[in-house]
């Protein structure tokens, strides 16, 4: 393949000639040799400059020794704006950190702002739903950030299964008093009234009846027509084609196929009374974007998330940790301590810890890109069949 | 990392040594460089079998944004769905709903996220069909750049096309053309070369402002993320390379003057109150001498506020709130400009449309325009011409189907402040919802104002409607009877403007009789010329209204959105909807022009109750069931709610 610089020019001039002859691009590339981009670009530089415009000089990139790079300088003559295949680039230009250009996670916190400060516009009541765990953290702080000096103009609301950490308590409860914020918690009664629990009734019935029914009871009381949610689109498949604006109908059932279009940034919060959106400020942030946020904002997070000793069963194949006494050990079972934390925080039954000495969100990011499973696999509910979550996002889980 | 690569047989280029380095040698400098990645958005577009979901499958892969458990899943899948063997089929990593998943198609916009040492990147995935057309619309309208795929093997195709109009309709200024399946072509250059040379005359006319071409084999790998072995002639970049590289809008942006629509007022004390908002475009610093639009007033701006502190500056995409040097008005939906350069403000645009909705779009139809942060009426006054998106032909329509483009011109019923889509896509784009649904039906892009709104003056007059209303002794008003045909409007109707007429009031009955023989015998019974007889009835009446008269209309008007564009033309509490309530059976029976009989041998076209629905009116201010009182009776229970609602009563002894 190998040319000389003087053979190319040589094969260049004759392209043009055939070019001028009538000759299409495609025969002329054939009967040279050359690429049809280098005689595109061979006649674009004849029409332009004549023909010492033609023969491409030893200029260029710098060459790496045995590269064909010759051909390639001549592509580069003959740059945009005419159309042109891609340039050679043995090697991109150097990354270079610029101020003036807006940085992947300030992109995501920009449209954040953007989704939150439409809600509070267009809604009738909003609230933001709040699970404790890291993302609930990241979306809790966006929020202050879009409204500040003002305070996020919407309550929190936690729909509790009585199920979740003792640690997730304590937090939920310190941060809802410093930052001055309005806590509803709702606890689906019937539920708590029948004892559901997830040992007894297994965690589909539990997650069923303490989240998605008590969800459903607590937007309906209080009349909430917009909510916010912390969900990804990168958490899960069918996640991944869900609108920022979930429309939901008065029965908070979501139709995959009566979804709106979203164009650009216009998000349309319209709907009739009894009906409902779900809003997901963080769809576009994946789990690395959440930890690298919260580094890089220092966003208080529940101390679970850090690595320490703490007294753990096996479980199916999970490590379960022992949180209260209300967990019934089988016959034989002793915890183990061990330096564990959790990935993702849930019903402290149904989340599963992993072994880990991590106690710096940079030793999290750490574990975390060289981790090689996912964190929802930590979440019992996702172990059913392919399409589960579909399902239960259909039935109002969110 | 390797050994999870080891496991499913398969090569990666290792793209992201370095990255695996730092982080387990230095997490704190890896951390750093990766704060400060940029982020591209791109769409890829290609037709069902271009094998677009296999290159973003590798694309996720090889940037090792997948997991061992997902992997696995995946492997399973593949065994089971997949159309590649004993291989990974990467297809099965995006395709998403379950439904779509057994058909072997993706029906939908999908997004998906990976990133390599240099940026973050966010794919809108949108299908190849015919019928989505308003799928890769909503997936291109925010991304910076498209790749179009193409089978090496079939050529540029009727879809090629298609994606390369919407691509360039859409705004996105670079365009990679992925030629696939080299490997099904032996790698043959010359394939490539009549594909790139065919594609490069098509696009020339489209105006984009880069196109690319790179030959690959998503399957294999090919150009994609490291150069391809098995195409030494190609000396371009790959396709992450070119991805890593390109100019983004937001930083293009910048370079416009500045605009920012505001989202909404922050007042959380007396003493504070700022503009949050999204800057559409240009720089601000505090300092700049800016303009509220529509309002036309001026001011400077005091300071840009942050919950990190205040900044000296906010770039286009910036989410910031502003205060502002002087205690000047401003609200939701109003922008914020700089002083020199404002934008536009009009109320009649010409306008690219995408309909998006199965009920097409009818012109005179009262729709809702989002457009920034404000929402206003709009109606599209005529349909130019709708553009065939396969051979760009431009052809004459009366109304646009789903998935159809049209070049209309539209009219909001206020002034807005605006800019071309070209210049500014955050005040140019704008999405359209219907008034009853609240689906959000089309999506469009201003070309330019048709005329500048500062022109027109509406002329004031000392004679006003109170004045005539007055001398007339009642207030003004529109009854608007709807119903079935053969339910009894116009006979009611009539009975009721003589009893208002034996009262000695001013009234005018407007019925099929007296228009559709003068004012609209230009309209048939389409649903768009029954959309346009309703708006010309609405402004009559509206006239009438104007000029003192208690105005009784007799029409089917079986629209909803209609009756609803009839009430917004005139004031609040003059538009009455009487709905005449008569089963379709009866009115059948009665079928006293003997129309349902035609409409059901199908010699008559769209007739209300046979082929065309009616829309019940869902909460009418009087209801009068035919099947219960006597047309008399019901024409006495109208007069009487007209009497109770002080229609009947000088104007200014009601006020």
């Amino acid at each position: 393949m190998s040319q000389s610089v003087e053979t190319l020019n040589q094969l260049r001039r004759q392209a043009v000639e055939l070019r001028l002859a009538g000759t299409t691009v495609k025969e002329t590339a054939e009967r040279t040799g050359l690429s049809a981009p280098t005689v595109t670009a061979a006649t674009k530089a004849y029409r332009e400059g004549g023909w010492e415009a033609v023969p491409v000089g030893p200029r260029g990139r710098p060459r790496s020794p045995g590269s064909d790079d010759a051909a390639n300088a001549g592509q580069h003559q003959a740059e945009a704006p005419e159309i042109a295949p891609a340039q050679q680039q043995y090697e991109l230009p150097e990354f270079t950190i610029d101020p003036a250009r807006r940085t992947h996670l300030e992109r995501l916190e920009a449209e954040s702002l953007h989704i939150m400060r439409e809600v509070v516009a267009e809604a009738d009541k909003p609230v933001m739903l709040y699970s404790v765990g890291k993302d609930s953290a990241v979306m809790l702080h966006l929020a202050r950030k879009a409204f500040y000096p003002a305070p996020p103009p919407f309550p929190l609301l936690h729909v509790d299964t009585t199920w979740k950490f003792q640690a997730m308590y304590a937090f939920r409860d310190s941060i809802v008093d410093d930052y001055g914020m309005e806590l509803i918690r709702h606890v689906n009664p019937e539920g708590l009234r029948q004892g559901v629990n997830p040992f007894t009734h297994g965690s589909a019935l539990h997650t069923d009846i303490m989240k998605t029914e008590g969800l459903k009871q607590a937007l309906n009381e209080h009349k909430f027509d917009i909510a916010f949610g912390g969900a990804r689109r990168d958490e899960e498949k069918s996640r991944a084609k869900e609108r920022v604006f979930s429309f939901r109908s008065a029965e908070h059932r979501w139709e995959p196929k009566a979804q709106r279009p979203e164009l650009w940034n216009l998000y349309n919060a319209r709907k009739r009374r009894d009906e409902s959106i779900r809003v997901f400020p963080l769809s576009n942030w994946t789990e690395l974007d959440i930890w690298q946020y919260i580094h890089r904002e220092n966003i208080p997070i529940v101390p679970l998330y850090y690595a320490a000793q703490r007294p753990i069963v096996h479980r199916d194949g999970a490590m379960i940790m022992v949180d209260d006494d209300r967990m019934p050990l089988n016959p034989g079972e002793v915890p183990e301590m061990r330096s564990v934390r959790f990935r993702t925080l849930g019903c402290y039954p149904l989340t599963g810890a992993v072994d880990s000495t991590a106690t710096t969100l940079p030793e999290i990011i750490q574990e975390m890109l060289l981790a090689r499973s996912s964190e929802r696999q930590g979440r019992m509910i996702d172990h059913d069949a392919a399409a589960s979550m579909e399902k239960k996002k259909q039935e109002g889980y969110f | 990392m390797s050994a999870n690569i080891k496991d499913t047989g398969l090569q990666t280029a290792g793209m992201q040594d370095e990255s695996d380095r730092l982080i387990a040698g230095d997490i704190n400098a890896y951390l750093e460089r990766h704060e400060h990645k940029s982020l591209l958005r791109f769409i890829t577009c290609g037709s069902v079998d271009d094998g677009k979901s296999t290159l973003i499958g590798r694309l996720l892969y090889e940037s090792k944004v997948l997991f061992e458990d997902q992997l696995e899943t995946v492997a399973a899948e593949s065994k089971k769905f997949g159309t590649q063997g004993s291989n990974i089929d990467f297809a099965l990593l995006v395709d998403g709903l379950s439904a779509e998943r057994e058909q072997g198609i993706t029906i939908d916009v999908a997004y998906r996220f990976f990133s390599t040492d240099r940026r973050k990147f966010i794919v809108a995935d949108t299908p190849g069909h015919e019928q989505y057309t308003r799928n890769m619309v909503t997936g291109a309208s925010s991304a910076d750049a498209a790749v179009i795929l193409c089978d090496a093997r079939a050529g540029l195709l009727t879809q090629t096309r298609r994606h390369s109009y919407l691509v360039s309709l859409l705004g996105i200024r670079h365009v990679v053309l992925a030629v696939n399946k080299m490997d099904l072509m032996r790698w043959d250059e010359s394939v490539f070369n009549a594909i790139y040379e065919e594609y490069s005359e098509f696009a020339h006319g489209l105006g984009i402002e880069s196109i690319t071409a790179i030959p690959m084999s998503a399957l294999e790998g090919d150009n994609v993320t490291a150069p391809s072995t098995n195409m030494p002639w190609y000396r371009g970049t790959t396709l992450l390379g070119l991805l890593e590289t390109l100019k983004l809008d937001d930083e293009a942006a910048n370079d416009s003057p500045f605009r920012m629509p505001v989202q909404w007022v922050n007042r959380p004390n007396l003493d504070f109150r700022g503009y949050a908002g999204t800057v559409s475009a240009g720089i601000v610093k505090p300092g700049d001498d800016i303009r509220v639009q529509p309002s036309g007033r001026t001011s400077k701006i005091a300071r840009i506020v942050t919950m990190d502190g205040d900044k000296d500056e906010a770039r286009a995409g910036d989410a910031v709130t502003l205060t502002l040097a002087d205690e000047i008005d401003a609200s939701r939906g109003d922008v914020i400009s700089t002083s020199e350069e404002p934008a536009g403000s009009a109320d009649q645009f010409e306008t690219t449309i995408v309909w998006m909705h199965d009920d097409p779009m009818l012109a005179g139809r009262p729709y809702l325009l989002k457009l920034g942060t404000q929402t206003v009426t709009a109606t599209v006054t005529s349909i130019k011409h709708e553009v065939n998106v396969n051979t760009l032909e431009e052809t004459a329509a009366r109304q646009l189907e789903l998935n159809s483009i049209g070049i209309c011109n539209l009219k909001t019923d206020r002034v807005i402040p605006f800019e071309a889509y070209t210049d500014n896509k955050g005040l140019g784009g704008f999405i359209l919802i219907d008034r009853i649904t609240n689906a959000t039906v089309g999506a469009g892009m201003l070309r330019f104002a048709l005329r500048r709104a500062d022109n027109i003056h509406m002329q004031a007059v000392d004679v006003d409607k109170t004045a005539r209303a007055t001398m007339k002794g009642q207030k003004p008003c529109v009854v608007w009877f709807t119903g079935l045909s053969g339910s009894g409007k116009s006979t009611i109707a009539n009975i009721v403007e003589k009893k208002l007429a034996a009262l000695g009031h001013h009234t005018y009955l407007l019925d099929g009789d007296n228009v559709r023989h003068g004012l609209n015998k230009d309209l048939g019974f389409t649903d768009a010329d029954r959309v346009e007889n309703i708006r010309r009835i609405g402004e009559v009446a509206s006239l009438m209204a104007d000029s003192g008269l208690i105005v009784l209309t007799a029409f089917i008007s079986p629209f909803r959105s209609e009756r609803a564009l009839a009430r917004s033309l005139v004031a609040e509490g003059e538009f009455i909807e009487t709905f005449v309530e008569t089963p379709l059976s009866v009115a059948e029976e009665r079928d006293p022009k003997g129309l349902y009989k035609k409409a059901r041998r199908g010699e008559l076209k769209n007739f209300t109750g046979i082929d065309s629905p009616y829309e019940a009116p869902e909460s009418p201010e009087i209801l009068v069931d035919t099947g219960a009182l006597s047309a008399e009776q019901a024409a006495e229970r109208i007069v009487s709610e007209l009497r109770k609602a002080g229609m009947l009563e000088a104007l200014a002894a009601s006020e």
